[in-house]
């Protein structure tokens, strides 16, 4: 059993948890990613590694309640444990040779894209961070990404705090403005991350995606998590999850995103009972 | 006097059409008459051939003579002398090519049924024996064991028997590999498997899970945490995928995926259980293994209407049992013989619609010595199917061999290793099972786990006298 060390609300519907994993911590960068099951019965779920302390053993995941899993995760305080956890597994991000870069994250992928900030930042390159929300009750790790980079970009879909419109967008603005970035990291929903390869590929700017497929074991051994690269298989678990966003196939990504939408559906709604007698116990 | 019936005493089982709506055990085993009976027809013979087809050297004519004399309890104890697993042996073993095939009874009629029989004396002893284990006194040596596989947990049981602290790495959030993941509950319940580990842990085992063993750790730091030796037991776990158009549409899943979704994460008991599975309504699985048997089961028992097993070669060139073939037919599984798919179809959405395949022809021998099959020209047609799943094989998986130094692999990416002692290219390494052999049998693992004990324990020895 994993315990939790340590529970954060971060807006209605994404919380941080920080879990007691000394083996996962000692060996995590960022890039790479956790399994969890919550429960004997539970799924195996794969969640980016946040942040992660080698001193104190701990691994920080940061998830948003999208289904049966992560509401469970979410219902659970400090002191509560969790029954596996996984990793770090996926390759580690590379960011030999980078001068200036600028990190993008949509949405949760914020939480995925703080700690490759953080690395990066703490490598001494200059850092652009743009973090888009659909508005501003959303909005997560603002402080944090401040502390990670040289500059700062908060945008709302709505505008509801000041700035509106995409991180592809502003993105679009900075290039023309002449930042000269020697690779766009970009994380977030697949429809983002196709859109800001679709803003870069025409200036040649390398441009990384973490990809989110659907995984089982996170090890290699089943393939459910297979991506089209540059016309080639490969399994997102163990040749990823970061790979160059202008060889990924996108649509196929969302497609396959799709494959267990009623059957989530499904157990959702099962579950919405059973954590109701969890919350009012 | 012997039993001198031509015939093996029949095992009952489930009735074809109603175990093809379940998941429950097919074969019920045998009840302790008719393992008497069975036990009677064995000839208790001097040069005792059986025992040269059994990798692990269980002694067969002894432990049948007890069967036969009503002592069943010794039986067991003299199959557990030197297999670690004997219920989950009896029931997966490929009887008919290793144990079996030796028997004289075999010759003129059936062999002596002792794959059954050695089903029967570990459920026997399972449900009436409850007796503390005995451990062996500790010798103080600490040796790791990465995958908990038959051929990792073999050995690990035998290594604790020598009196060694033996702890065993597994990725999975599950101990058992290919016996958790892979076979299903209506061929090896899952309960059962876990009594076995359970015997192994009360032998002073310790399995430790979620270590992924290159990631979460490596072998230099398992030597750095004082284990002197290091067994290799990961399997074959990398899924192979044909390499036609169409593979990643939805629909499509490795046999790895499926099986896992189906027996490890209890997807067949969906919503109860979380993981949830496609259940196609017509299913073709590609292949003609145990494992493409596995999955056809499997994809009948979630309700499919049709399920075809599409296979290149003929009925004659299938590598699975013939007892999982037979089964398969009777429970409705359509075979496609000497047929191979060209590409998988999909609709506007992305799901699989069907898959093309073209008929083969077999022609001169190949390699394998097997006759190779080739395409009739203008035999293209098109399956009808929703769900595709692909059980052509699988590679060891590189996560070791890629991150371990001194480590020596072949081409195909299995360990290479001293056939007579598991002994790897690396000091205090050794290795077998699937990851040396590429995808092969449980008793062939459970073999190999068995010699590298012994290996280890010499190489151990030596090391402390030089």
């Amino acid at each position: 059993m994993y315990r939790i060390l340590r529970k954060e609300i971060l807006n209605p519907q994404v919380k941080l948890l920080e879990i007691e994993a000394p083996y996962v911590a000692r060996k995590a960068e960022p890039g790479q990613f956790i399994i969890l099951r919550v429960h004997d019965e539970g799924e195996r779920i794969p969640l980016t590694i946040a942040d992660y302390d080698r001193e104190k053993g701990s691994v920080t995941i940061i998830f948003q309640e999208v289904g049966a899993t992560t509401r469970l995760l979410g219902s659970l305080e400090a002191g509560d444990a969790i029954a596996d956890f996984c990793g770090p597994l996926g390759v580690a991000s590379h960011f030999e040779g980078v001068k200036k870069a600028a990190v993008i994250g949509g949405g949760l992928g914020t939480a995925i894209a703080y700690p490759q900030a953080k690395k990066l930042f703490g490598l001494g390159v200059e850092v652009d961070v743009i973090i888009g929300f659909r508005n501003k009750d959303l909005i997560i790790l603002e402080q944090e990404m401040a502390k990670v980079s040289n500059r700062l970009f908060v945008t709302t879909d709505d505008g509801s705090n000041g700035t509106r419109g995409f991180v592809s967008d502003i993105l679009k603005q900075r290039i023309e403005e002449g930042a000269q970035y020697d690779v766009v990291i970009a994380i977030g929903p697949p429809i983002m991350m196709k859109v800001v390869c679709d803003v870069t590929r025409p200036y040649g700017i390398k441009t990384i995606v973490s990809l989110n497929p659907v995984m089982i074991d996170g090890t290699g051994m089943c393939g459910g998590c297979r991506v089209t690269v540059g016309g080639e298989t490969k399994f997102a678990c163990v040749d990823g999850p970061d790979f160059d966003g202008h060889l990924v196939d996108f649509d196929e990504l969302i497609r396959r995103l799709s494959i267990y939408r009623e059957d989530e559906r499904i157990s959702l709604e099962r579950h919405a009972c059973r954590l109701g007698g969890v919350l009012n116990a | 006097m012997p039993n001198m019936s031509l015939k093996k005493v029949p095992m009952p089982e489930q009735d074809p059409q109603v175990r093809n709506r379940n998941f429950s055990e097919v074969a019920l085993g045998y009840t302790e008459e008719m393992a008497i009976e069975e036990a009677q027809r064995c000839l208790n013979c001097k040069h005792r051939p059986c025992m040269s087809g059994c990798p692990v050297n269980v002694r067969i004519p002894e432990f049948i003579t007890l069967i036969a004399a009503g002592e069943f309890e010794k039986a067991y104890e003299k199959i557990y002398e030197t297999n670690s697993l004997p219920a989950i042996c009896g029931r997966v073993c490929p009887q008919e090519t290793q144990c079996e095939q030796q028997c004289v009874r075999g010759i003129k009629g059936e062999p002596v049924a002792i794959g059954r029989l050695e089903r029967f004396a570990a459920d026997w002893y399972m449900k009436h024996i409850t007796k503390p284990v005995v451990k062996s006194p500790r010798n103080g040596k600490k040796v790791a064991v990465i995958g908990s596989g038959p051929a990792g947990l073999t050995c690990a049981g035998d290594l604790a028997k020598m009196g060694y602290d033996v702890t065993v790495f597994e990725a999975f959030h599950k101990a058992g590999g290919v016996l958790v993941y892979g076979i299903p509950e209506f061929r090896l319940p899952k309960d059962l498997v876990q009594r076995e580990i359970d015997a192994l842990k009360a032998l002073g085992v310790e399995i430790r899970t979620n270590m992924v063993i290159g990631k979460t750790l490596n072998v230099d730091e398992l030597f750095e945490e004082g284990y002197e030796a290091v067994f290799i037991g990961s399997g074959a776990g990398l899924p192979m995928f044909m390499g036609i158009p169409g593979e990643n549409l939805n629909g499509v899943y490795s046999a790895n995926e499926f099986l896992t979704r189906i027996n490890l994460m209890k997807a067949y008991k969906f919503p109860e259980a979380d993981t949830p599975v496609f259940r196609g309504r017509n299913v073709a699985v590609v292949g003609g293994g145990n494992v493409a048997m596995d999955a056809a089961r499997s994809a009948k028992r979630l309700g499919a209407d049709n399920v075809y097993i599409v296979y290149r070669r003929s009925e004659a060139e299938m590598p699975a049992r013939l007892e999982e073939v037979h089964h398969a037919k009777e429970e409705g599984i359509i075979f496609k013989l000497l047929t191979n798919p060209t590409r998988i179809l999909g609709d506007e959405k992305g799901w699989v619609r069907g898959m093309e395949c073209v008929e083969m022809a077999l022609g001169e021998p190949d390699a394998s010595g097997r006759r190779r099959p080739v395409p009739k020209e203008g035999s293209e047609h098109v399956l009808e199917v929703d769900t595709v799943i692909i059980a052509i094989g699988t590679s060891p998986n590189p996560l070791i061999r890629s991150t371990t130094t001194g480590l020596e692999t072949n081409k195909k990416g299995c360990i290479v290793v001293d056939e007579n002692t598991c002994q790897t290219s690396r000091e205090g390494v050794f290795a077998g099972g699937d990851a040396v052999t590429g995808s092969a049998t449980v008793i062939l693992a459970m073999g190999a786990g068995k010699k590298a004990a012994k290996a280890i324990d010499e190489y151990i020895r030596a090391k402390a006298q030089s």
